[in-house]
C-alpha cells in the first residue's frame, strides 16, 4: 500500500474522546439557517445525533462458555464494510482472536445502540471511541475475573490474544472460561476505561478482509430482497407517476385473471410536500410469487389524478434555475468588499455548470417484508435507518413503537436512497391490509428509476474578478438548486445550512473577497440524499472554475490550484451564519488548508503531473474537502479524434485522518470513482409532464466494466491518531467528475460545463 | 410440468412454462443468490448458467430449461473453492456484494471458455454486468487472479 505522511497543524487527541450527553432531532438540521441563542450551547458530533452514543460492553459484545466471541454491529452494511470495521475496533480493544469472532447485525433500537442512521459518513467518526470503550471495559472485566479466581492484585494479570495470564505465574485463563463471572462484574465507569496505546493495536489499521466475502461469493448472504416467511404474499405496486398525484379511476378485472394474482389493495395516494417517508400510494397486487404480481400489475387499467406537479419539466426548471443564477440572491457568506472588488478587477470571468437529477439506483431496489403477529409488526428490511424505519411504521400502522421490530438485512447497495423507508411502510400497511399475513413487496428497477427521492438538480454559477497576473481577487458564486429540506418542511425557498455547508460557504480559498449567494428553487419532486450530496455539483463547478481560471491566467492547473487554497492555515470562515461542517465542532474538524494542499501535492505526484502524454491525452485535477475528509484526484483522460473517450489511469490522494481497515477505504474510494464516472458521463434524471422520463438502466445508463479506467491508484495518508477519524464512503465522488472534465479539456481545449458529458464529445 | 437438473439434481416445476428462470429459482425454489436486478437484461445480476452458458434468467423462459442443466451461484462449487470464488475472496472483490452473484457467473463462463482472457476479453464478457459499489478494476483483477490458478 501507498502512504505518505502529512503534516498536522490542528492537533487534537483522538483518546480524549468527544462525547456528551445530549440529542438532536434530523429536522434541527433541515430547518433554514437561523441562529444559535446566547443560552444555547452548541452540541456537535455523534452527541447530536438522535440517540447519540452507547458504549456499554453488555449491548455490544458477549462470550460463549467455548470463549467465542459475538460482537454487534448496530450501522447498516451497504458495502462500505462497516460490519467489519466497527467490530475490528471491539475486537482490538477486547484483545480478542479475530477468528473467534462472529458478527451480528443489530435490528433497529437507537435507545438501546445509539444512533443507526447510516448516512453521512459517520459511522467510524462517531463510533470508533465508543466501540473502543466498548471492547477496552470488557477487557478490564476479564482481567478482573481472573484476578479474583486466582486472588491475586489485579495490576498482575493481563488479557491478550483471548486469554488472560497471570504475569508472576505464568497461569493461563482463556476468556470463555472467565465470561460468565466477568459479565456479573460492574462495567467500568468511562473515565476509568483504560484504553489501548495505539501502538499496540493488534487490527485497527490493518487489512482486514471483509466478514461477509464467503457468504457473498458463495450466494448465501442475504439482503433484504431474499426475505422469505412461511406464507408470505408477494406485491409489486404501481404508484402515481407524479409526485402527490392519486388513482382516478381503476379497473382490475384483467390483473385478477393473472394465474396467481391473489388481492387488488389500493393505497392512500395524494401525498403533498413535505411528505416525509410517506409512500406514494397507488395500487398493489398481491400475489403467489413477484412474478405473478408484476404480470398482474402490467394487466392493471389505472387513470391518475396528477396534482399539482403534474406539469414539471426539467427542460424548463433548468432556464428556470438559469434565470434565478443570473440575479442576485440571499447572501450566505460575503467576505470583504465583493462589488468594490469586482469594480476594480483587470478582467472577469464567468462560467455557469448544470447538473440533472440523479437517482442513486442501488443494484438491489428497494424491498421490504412486513409480518403483523398478535397487534406487534416484525419487518424485514434492507434500510440505513432502522430506527427511523420503525418511527414510520409505528405510525402508519398506528402502533406502539415498542411493537414495531426492524430486522436490519445486508443491503444491497444504499447511496442513500435507502435512508428513507417509504417502502417500509407499504409493506407494513399491505400486511395489515392482508390480515397480518407476512407481505413482500419488491420494487422493480423500473419503480426505483421513477420513484426515487432524487439528488437535487442545479445551476452553478461562479464569476470571478482577477488582477493584471489573473490572480482572482473577487469571487461570487451562485447556487440555486431545490432542498432536501422540502421534504420535511412545507415549501422551503433555500437550501439549508447542511446543503449550503458540503463546500459551497465552506470554500477554503484563499480570495480576500468572497460572496456566497443561493437563490430561491422550489422543488417539484422528492428530492434526496444521494452519496456525497450537494458537494456533487459544488465541486463540480469550483474545481471545473478553477481549471478555467489557470486556463485563462495561462498557468498549469495544479500550481494554480495551491494558490487559490493558498497557504496552510485553518480556513476562517467566522463569517458564515451556522456553518454546518457535518455536525462536527470546528475546533475538533477544522478546515485544514495545509490537509487540502498536501492531497493536491501527493496526487498529483504519484500521478506523475506534469509527464509527457501521447496525443489525446490530459491530466486534471480536482480536490475538495467533504465529510471532514480531504481528497484529490488526478485523471488521465484519452479522447480520440471521433471522441471516444476512456481513461487510462486515475490517481486518489486521501487524508480521512485516523483509519480503521484501509483496504475498504481503497475500495470505497475506487467505487467513488466509479460512481462519480457515471454521473459525469451518462447519467440523468429527467422530468416530463411531471413524470420521470427514464425507467431502467437502457436509458438511465450507468458506468460499465469497459468504460472503468484501467488503472485506480488510492494513496492513503499514514496513519496518525493524534487526527480524529474523518468520513470516507462518499469523499471521493466529489472530485471525480471535475478532475475528468479538466483532464478532457487538457486533452482537447473542451471545456464541459454540463453533465452529463454524454455525447459532447463527438463533433 | 418443467423438468431440468438444478446444480446437480433432477427438479420438477410445476410453474407456468413462461415465468422467467429467475423467479422459479428465486421464489419457487425457495434459492436466492441468484438476483434481480432489472428484469430486462440490462444488468446481469440475475445471471445464471444453462448447459454452461451464461444467461441472464430474468428473460429466459422456465420451457427453455427444459431438459438441461441449470447451475446457479449455489452449485457453481459445493463449498466456495471454484477458482473464480477464491479469487474474489482473496482480492476482497465485494462491497454490497448483491451483483457479485451475477458478475462471478459471468467470470466463471468467461474462465470456461477462454482460460487466459487479456483485459479487452474481460470487458467484453463482462460489460453486461452491472456494478454501482464501482468493483469492475478488483474483478478484473480477480478474474486474471482465477485464471491463474486453474
Amino acid at each position: 500500500m501507498t502512504e505518505w505522511s502529512i503534516t498536522n497543524i490542528s492537533r487534537r487527541g483522538l483518546l480524549k474522546g468527544f462525547g456528551s450527553a445530549g440529542s438532536l432531532v434530523l429536522a434541527a438540521q433541515i430547518l433554514p439557517i437561523r441562529t444559535l441563542s446566547a443560552q444555547e450551547t452548541p452540541v456537535y458530533g455523534a452527541a447530536a445525533m438522535p440517540h447519540g452514543t452507547v458504549n456499554n460492553p453488555h449491548v455490544f459484545l458477549s462470550i460463549d462458555p467455548d470463549g467465542g466471541v459475538t460482537i454487534v454491529s448496530h450501522r447498516a452494511e451497504m458495502g462500505q464494510g462497516v460490519r467489519t470495521g466497527l467490530p475490528m475496533i471491539v475486537a482490538d480493544e477486547l484483545e480478542a482472536d479475530w477468528s473467534r469472532v462472529r458478527v451480528v447485525q443489530a435490528p433497529g433500537d437507537e435507545p438501546k445502540y445509539g444512533n443507526q442512521d447510516t448516512d453521512g459518513s459517520r459511522s467510524t467518526r462517531h463510533f470508533m471511541q465508543p466501540m473502543r470503550e466498548a471492547g477496552a471495559a470488557a477487557r478490564m472485566m476479564l482481567e478482573a475475573a481472573a484476578a479474583a479466581r486466582w486472588s491475586v492484585a489485579a495490576d498482575e494479570v493481563e488479557a491478550k490474544n483471548h486469554e488472560v495470564t497471570h504475569k508472576p505465574s505464568g497461569r493461563k485463563l482463556g476468556y470463555g472460561e472467565l465470561a460468565a463471572d466477568a459479565s456479573a462484574l460492574e462495567v467500568p465507569e468511562k473515565d476509568k476505561i483504560r484504553l489501548k496505546d495505539p501502538s499496540q493495536f493488534r487490527y485497527i489499521g490493518k487489512d482486514m478482509p471483509i466478514i461477509d466475502g464467503f457468504d457473498i461469493t458463495t450466494g448465501r448472504a442475504l439482503y433484504g430482497i431474499d426475505t422469505r416467511l412461511e406464507g408470505m404474499k408477494y406485491a409489486v405496486i404501481i404508484r402515481p407517476p407524479v409526485f402527490g398525484g392519486k388513482v382516478a379511476s381503476l379497473d382490475s378485472a384483467e390483473a385478477m385473471k393473472v394465474p396467481g394474482v391473489e388481492k387488488i389493495i389500493e393505497l392512500e395516494g395524494g401525498v403533498e410536500a413535505p411528505s416525509k417517508f410517506q409512500p406514494l400510494g397507488g395500487v398493489a397486487v398481491i400475489a403467489r410469487n413477484t412474478w405473478a404480481a408484476i404480470q398482474g400489475r402490467d394487466a392493471l387499467k389505472v387513470t391518475w389524478d396528477n396534482g399539482s406537479n403534474g406539469s414539471y419539466d426539467s427542460r424548463a426548471y433548468r432556464k428556470e434555475l438559469e434565470t434565478t443564477a443570473r440575479k442576485p440572491a440571499l447572501i450566505v457568506r460575503d467576505d470583504g468588499d465583493v462589488d468594490a472588488a469586482f469594480g476594480e478587477a483587470a478582467t472577469t470571468i464567468e462560467a455557469e455548470y448544470y447538473m440533472p437529477h440523479l437517482a442513486q439506483a442501488p443494484m438491489e431496489p428497494p424491498a421490504a417484508t412486513a409480518r403483523i403477529v398478535d397487534g406487534k409488526c416484525d419487518v424485514w428490511a434492507c434500510v440505513q435507518a432502522p430506527q427511523a424505519t420503525r418511527v414510520e411504521v409505528s405510525e402508519r400502522l398506528g402502533l406502539p413503537i415498542e411493537d414495531v421490530t426492524v430486522n436490519q438485512t445486508l443491503l444491497g447497495g444504499g447511496f442513500g436512497r435507502k435512508s428513507k423507508p417509504d417502502f417500509v411502510a407499504e409493506a407494513a400497511l399491505l400486511s395489515k391490509a392482508m390480515g397480518g399475513a407476512p407481505v413482500k413487496v419488491t420494487w422493480t428497477r423500473e419503480d426505483d428509476i421513477r420513484h426515487s427521492y432524487y439528488h437535487t438538480v442545479s445551476v452553478e454559477r461562479i464569476e470571478a474578478g482577477l488582477d493584471s497576473d489573473g490572480k482572482p481577487v473577487a469571487w461570487r458564486h451562485r447556487s440555486v438548486a431545490p432542498t432536501i429540506g422540502s421534504i420535511f418542511v412545507p415549501d422551503p425557498k433555500h437550501e439549508a445550512p447542511f446543503e449550503l455547508g458540503m463546500g459551497f460557504v465552506d470554500l477554503p480559498f484563499a480570495i480576500p473577497n468572497i460572496r456566497c449567494e443561493n437563490g430561491e428553487a422550489a422543488a417539484h419532486t422528492r428530492i434526496g440524499w444521494f452519496r456525497s450530496v450537494s458537494n456533487i455539483p459544488h465541486a463540480f463547478a469550483i474545481q471545473s472554475f478553477a481549471g478555467e481560471l489557470a486556463a485563462a491566467a495561462g498557468k498549469d492547473q495544479k500550481d494554480y490550484l495551491l494558490e487559490l487554497i493558498g497557504p496552510a492555515r485553518i480556513a476562517d470562515l467566522r463569517s458564515v451564519d451556522s456553518l454546518w461542517n457535518y455536525g462536527e465542532s470546528l475546533e475538533v474538524y477544522p478546515i485544514d488548508t495545509g490537509r487540502l494542499r498536501r492531497v493536491v501535492e501527493v496526487a498529483a505526484e504519484k500521478a506523475g503531473w506534469g509527464r509527457e502524454l501521447p496525443p489525446g491525452h490530459g491530466l486534471g485535477i480536482a480536490a475538495h474537502r467533504s465529510f471532514v475528509t480531504y481528497v484529490a484526484t488526478v485523471v488521465e483522460a484519452r479522447v480520440e479524434e471521433d471522441g471516444a473517450l476512456s481513461i487510462p489511469r486515475v490517481d486518489v490522494a486521501v487524508d480521512c485522518g485516523a483509519y480503521v481497515n484501509p483496504d475498504r477505504i481503497r475500495s470505497q474510494m475506487e467505487g467513488a470513482c466509479i460512481y462519480g464516472l457515471s454521473l459525469a458521463l451518462k447519467s440523468e434524471i429527467s422530468f416530463k409532464d411531471g413524470r420521470v422520463e427514464q425507467g431502467n438502466f437502457d436509458d438511465y445508463e450507468v458506468a460499465r466494466i469497459d468504460e472503468a479506467p484501467r488503472e485506480i491508484h488510492i494513496h492513503l495518508a499514514e496513519q496518525n491518531f493524534d487526527i480524529p477519524p474523518g468520513g470516507v464512503g462518499e469523499p471521493g465522488v466529489p472530485p471525480f467528475a471535475p478532475a475528468l472534465t479538466n483532464a478532457i479539456f487538457a486533452a482537447t481545449g473542451k471545456r464541459i460545463r454540463n453533465l452529463p458529458i454524454r455525447n459532447q464529445l463527438r463533433s | 410440468m418443467t423438468n431440468f437438473n438444478l446444480n446437480g439434481r433432477e427438479v420438477t416445476i410445476d410453474d407456468d412454462p413462461s415465468t422467467p428462470l429467475l423467479w422459479v429459482v428465486r421464489d419457487t425454489l425457495g434459492m436466492t443468490g441468484t438476483k434481480f436486478g432489472c428484469g430486462v437484461a440490462q444488468c446481469g445480476a440475475c445471471t445464471l448458467h444453462i448447459d454452461g452458458e451464461p444467461v441472464r434468467s430474468c428473460v429466459v423462459p422456465l420451457s427453455e430449461a427444459e431438459g438441461r442443466s441449470v447451475t446457479t451461484i449455489e452449485g457453481l462449487s459445493q463449498d466456495g473453492s471454484h477458482p473464480v470464488q477464491q479469487a474474489w475472496v482473496e482480492l476482497d472483490v465485494p462491497q454490497c456484494g448483491y451483483c457479485q452473484s451475477g458478475q462471478i457467473m459471468s467470470a466463471a463462463a468467461l474462465l470456461a471458455q477462454n482460460p487466459k482472457p487479456s483485459d479487452t476479453d474481460i470487458d467484453e464478457a463482462m460489460s453486461g454486468n452491472l456494478c454501482r459499489c464501482g468493483t469492475y478494476l478488483r474483478i478484473r483483477a480477480a478474474i486474471h487472479r482465477a485464471s491463474e490458478m486453474t
